[in-house]
């Protein structure tokens, strides 16, 4: 990481404000006026649209091996979805993915 | 005598709030240890760990900052991503609004401060369940649910981040951030338009990847997003 500290201080202070600003919108200042439904429909894909495509390089290239594919991360990504979906439990997902990574690495180390 | 106000507390929309949102602590807790952790590996200092637990108080924008940071992308990009990860409030702050929008300006800001998945959740499906509950009982029971989860929240990033300087790079924690995302993503394919807009997401993601940090990710969200929005209405046509 190559931020000031006055830099660090702006990101984790404008998400701050700016969060909020988001929870507040309609409560506290659009009030009851009826949203566009392309725009709704837009929001409600929001994590899912964000959150793969940051996740995927770092699956595929990881920067803890210079780049390299890794088949315990991959294994241990692939174990994390599968349980995700099946279970539709965060908690179950992190747990399996975690548990998959380190036996998968414990073992390589091993061999 | 002694029961009647026995029962006042159960019966109370505060303490209902606080019931239904006890079992979330087992989610805060991992979740928040594990931002406490992250944060420090990535350099944070304890000061701007806790601000961010703080004043965002949002778990999955929390960790996209610190990833987009890690890898130096531009302060625009990060806030630009974490943003855009928080946008699905937006909605949950339209949808309270037939709820809560007669209730005080003070207490919608502190709703506000508090609207986060579990407390929304939660929050909605009781008031859906029972129409007759007043504004000040909504207000009052929304409070109850964040009572029990918040302050572990904010508890649990500080153990996080003191047991994140003490944590060899051994231990290989760079992957615990993937898995926490797709351990949040997972879920939430629940439609063919959701699996359809996180196919898009990362196909252009990877496609781009050589681009700056962060921009890759911008115009394949913009991408996923709009590529679930018509697979919903092209969906809902055929079942018209």
């Amino acid at each position: 990481m190559t931020y000031t500290d006055a830099e660090i201080w702006i990101i984790i202070v404008v998400m701050g404000v700016g969060t909020f600003l988001i929870r507040f919108s309609f409560l506290g200042l659009i009030g009851d006026r009826p949203m566009p439904s392309f725009v709704l429909r837009l929001l409600r894909y929001t994590p899912v649209a964000v959150l793969p495509g940051m996740v995927a390089p770092l699956v595929l290239w990881p920067g803890a091996t210079d780049g390299q594919t890794d088949p315990v991360r991959l294994l241990a990504a692939g174990a994390t979805v599968l349980i995700g979906s099946l279970t539709r439990s965060v908690l179950w997902a992190i747990t399996g993915g975690i548990f998959t990574f380190y036996s998968l690495a414990g073992l390589t180390a091993l061999l | 005598m002694t029961t009647s106000t026995m029962k006042t507390p159960a019966k109370s929309p505060y303490w209902a709030g606080v019931r239904d949102g006890a079992p979330f602590i087992l989610m805060a807790v991992p979740f928040a240890t594990l931002f406490g952790v992250i944060a420090t590996d990535a350099g944070l200092t304890l000061a701007q760990a806790m601000g961010f637990t703080v004043l965002v108080i949002a778990g999955a924008a929390q960790f996209a900052a610190i990833q987009l940071m890690v890898e130096n992308a531009s302060i625009a990009f990060v806030l630009l991503a974490a943003l855009a990860v928080n946008l699905r409030m937006a909605m949950y702050s339209a949808s309270l609004v037939p709820y809560l929008g007669a209730a005080p300006l003070w207490q919608r800001a502190c709703v506000a401060y508090l609207n986060f998945d579990q407390t929304y959740i939660t929050s909605v499906a009781r008031y859906e369940a029972r129409p007759e509950m007043s504004v000040s009982d909504r207000v009052a029971y929304f409070f109850g649910v964040a009572t029990p989860i918040t302050p572990f929240w904010f508890g649990m990033t500080l153990v996080g981040i003191l047991a994140g300087q003490a944590i060899p790079d051994a231990w290989a924690l760079d992957f615990i951030m993937p898995i926490m995302f797709l351990a949040m993503v997972a879920p939430m394919l629940k439609s063919i338009a959701h699996i359809a807009a996180a196919v898009m997401s990362v196909s252009v993601a990877l496609a781009l990847n050589s681009l700056p940090a962060g921009t890759g990710l911008l115009i394949a969200a913009g991408a996923a997003m709009l590529t679930g929005a018509l697979v919903e209405i092209w969906m809902e046509r055929r079942r018209a």
